[in-house]
């Protein structure tokens, strides 16, 4: 069953091998020239996104996507039209699980559409990653600026695990960290669907077996990770599994208590989908 | 001093305006000309101000300022503050710009005058890199961090809208408008009409801009009777500061931070009236704000594009 699913994807995609290297130039364009005959005509958008940016970006996306990780996708048809939150297990070291998203959704969702993300409130402080994250479409994460992307009809991506769960070392893998409760808030003040998403593969594809929280703390980091690829991922297969969007409805002013359960159901769905996909995983690498 | 309108059966409204010798100040009165009779009030005297609008060379914080409202049934005020471009003593800045608000709006409250607008800015609020990317009127105004000539402005700003609550008798405006860029001599058009615009260097915020035309709108809408609050304004749509630079037909100049701090700390210490460090902030960061308010209350909609905003900057 799940499988016929997987094939429904990939034949309406025409495989993952259908598209040759030679076509890469011509799909990178085409997503983009659709993504800006959508947007607005200034080039710009409030937060400084930039589709035609994308033609720095999503060549390298797209390498990783088809040719590195082989990504493979289930259930896109399930992201709704207009507004929804993008609720995964964050892991990997570093976030290619975000960019691998937003890449499906890009270049395999039909039609192509934007990811946007929050980034930490500091990167404005840096130099050029200030411009380069705003021109691609990423935003500084205040409640404030997610409930106006949400408002404008946007796709937010948002990992609740943050640094917890990127920072997992192998022997945690496919173990969901606490989940925060700010998406959540955010989709009840907004009435935004959320679609919890499992991703398989990112968690292993930087092995780790220790992270020095010591040292970390010392050099103003989230976590240093230690292992033996050091930072280099692996070309692990990327499975990527789109589950049903969820509907909440209540007070988002509510007590944690409240908010907490109704983000356990969240992190029930993208369990499921994760063992279901663990389960149907023949190998690591195919 | 009459002029042929006020032989309309209905007396025409008595407006005073402060600061009204700036650039500014001089469109804002033309503007206003056929539908107020004007009375400036502005220390620098007379200069450029169309015949028929009576300037009073006074200081505001003396006591002679209150003869024209002692003397005038006045109804409305519009008052502005000399801008951070200010380049005479950080004291006497001070003074003005506090005891001259005090005493203005102490006057509307003793005349009875039953409007009054404050001329604020949005650049109050302080560009930061965890900013909203649009601020609405109640976020803080932050803005004066490191740069004492726009704390002043912030208390100015302060002091207007406790009194907008303390006093429920005035209908009393603040609007804090987007930088204002035209041919005018404040630091934002300044900064602009640089035909080698400096910039930061990997720093490219998104930014708002608006004509002196919108704002004079907006003040326009601001003094229908029973328009009263905080009021944020903007303008065209934001566009990145490099964007911006090159609509005015100039080149952006991008300058390594370190270096731009040295260089301006070098001008401060040689004395050279300029911008203080402190302003770079607002190359680095986002300052913008949400103008829903003005929208739906005052019914602001601005009417220059970015493009024609920007275009008169350099002309």
């Amino acid at each position: 069953m799940a499988a016929a699913g997987r094939d429904e994807d990939e034949a309406r995609r025409g495989g993952p091998e259908a598209v040759t290297p030679r076509d890469q130039d011509s799909e990178v364009a085409r997503t983009i020239a659709e993504l800006e005959a959508r947007e607005r005509a200034e080039g710009y958008d409030p937060f400084g996104f930039k589709p035609s940016m994308l033609h720095r970006v999503l060549p390298l996306a797209r390498f990783l996507y088809r040719t590195y990780f082989r990504v493979e996708t289930h259930g896109l048809q399930n992201v709704p039209q207009g507004r929804a939150l993008l609720i995964a297990n964050h892991s990997g070291q570093i976030p290619l699980d975000g960019m691998m998203i937003a890449t499906a959704m890009l270049l395999d969702h039909r039609p192509p559409r934007m990811t946007r993300a929050m980034v930490e409130r500091w990167i404005p402080t840096l130099p050029f990653a200030s411009t380069f994250f705003a021109r691609a479409g990423q935003v500084v994460g205040t409640p404030e600026n997610a409930r106006l992307l949400l408002e404008r009809g946007e796709l937010l991506m948002v990992f609740p695990e943050g640094s917890r769960g990127i920072s997992k070392t192998w022997h945690q893998r496919y173990q969901l960290t606490e989940f925060g409760l700010g998406f959540m808030r955010l989709a009840l003040a907004t009435n935004t669907p959320i679609v919890p998403i499992g991703v398989i593969g990112a968690e292993e594809q930087i092995p780790t077996f220790y992270n020095a929280k010591r040292l970390a703390k010392l050099l103003h980091m989230p976590a240093v990770p230690v292992g033996p690829t050091l930072m280099m991922p692996l070309p692990v297969k990327y499975r990527i599994h789109f589950g049903e969007p969820m509907l909440f409805e209540g007070d988002p002013d509510e007590e944690d208590r409240v908010v907490r359960a109704r983000v356990d159901q969240v992190t029930g769905a993208i369990n499921d989908l994760l063992q279901r996909g663990l389960r149907e995983r023949q190998s690591l690498f195919v | 001093m009459a002029t042929g309108r006020t032989q309309r059966t209905r007396r025409t409204p008595t407006l005073v305006m402060t600061g009204i010798t700036g650039r500014f100040g001089r469109m804002l009165a033309r503007a206003l000309r056929p539908d107020y009779r004007i009375i400036g009030v502005d220390p620098r005297g007379t200069a450029q101000v169309p015949q028929d609008i009576i300037v009073h060379p006074v200081d505001i914080r003396r006591k002679k300022a209150e003869d024209i409202f002692r003397r005038n049934q006045v109804d409305a005020v519009i008052h502005m503050n000399p801008t951070p471009a200010w380049k005479g003593n950080r004291a006497e800045h001070r003074s003005i710009t506090l005891m001259g608000t005090r005493r203005i709006l102490s006057y509307c409250q003793k005349y009875r005058v039953s409007k009054v607008i404050v001329l604020s800015s949005a650049a109050l609020y302080g560009a930061r890199p965890d900013n909203n990317q649009f601020l609405t009127e109640d976020a803080p105004l932050l803005g004066g961090y490191g740069f004492s000539t726009l704390r002043d402005l912030v208390e100015v700003d302060i002091y207007a809208t406790s009194f907008f609550w303390r006093h429920p008798e005035v209908d009393t405006v603040v609007l804090r408008p987007a930088h204002l860029v035209g041919r005018l001599g404040n630091t934002p058009s300044a900064y602009l009409q640089q035909r080698y615009t400096p910039t930061l260097l990997g720093f490219d915020p998104m930014m708002q801009v608006m004509s002196p035309e919108d704002l004079i709108l907006a003040i326009q809408l601001a003094l229908k009777p029973g328009i009263r609050g905080v009021f944020n304004v903007a303008g065209p749509q934001p566009a990145p500061l490099s964007e911006i630079i090159r609509l005015c037909g100039h080149r952006p100049l991008p300058v390594f931070e370190p270096v731009a701090r040295a260089l301006l700390g070098m001008a401060a210490g040689a004395g050279a009236a300029g911008i203080p460090a402190a302003q770079l902030e607002y190359l680095k960061y986002v300052c913008m704000v949400d103008d829903t308010q003005a929208r739906q209350v005052l019914r602001y909609e601005p009417q220059l594009s970015l493009e024609e905003t920007l275009r008169r900057v350099s002309s």
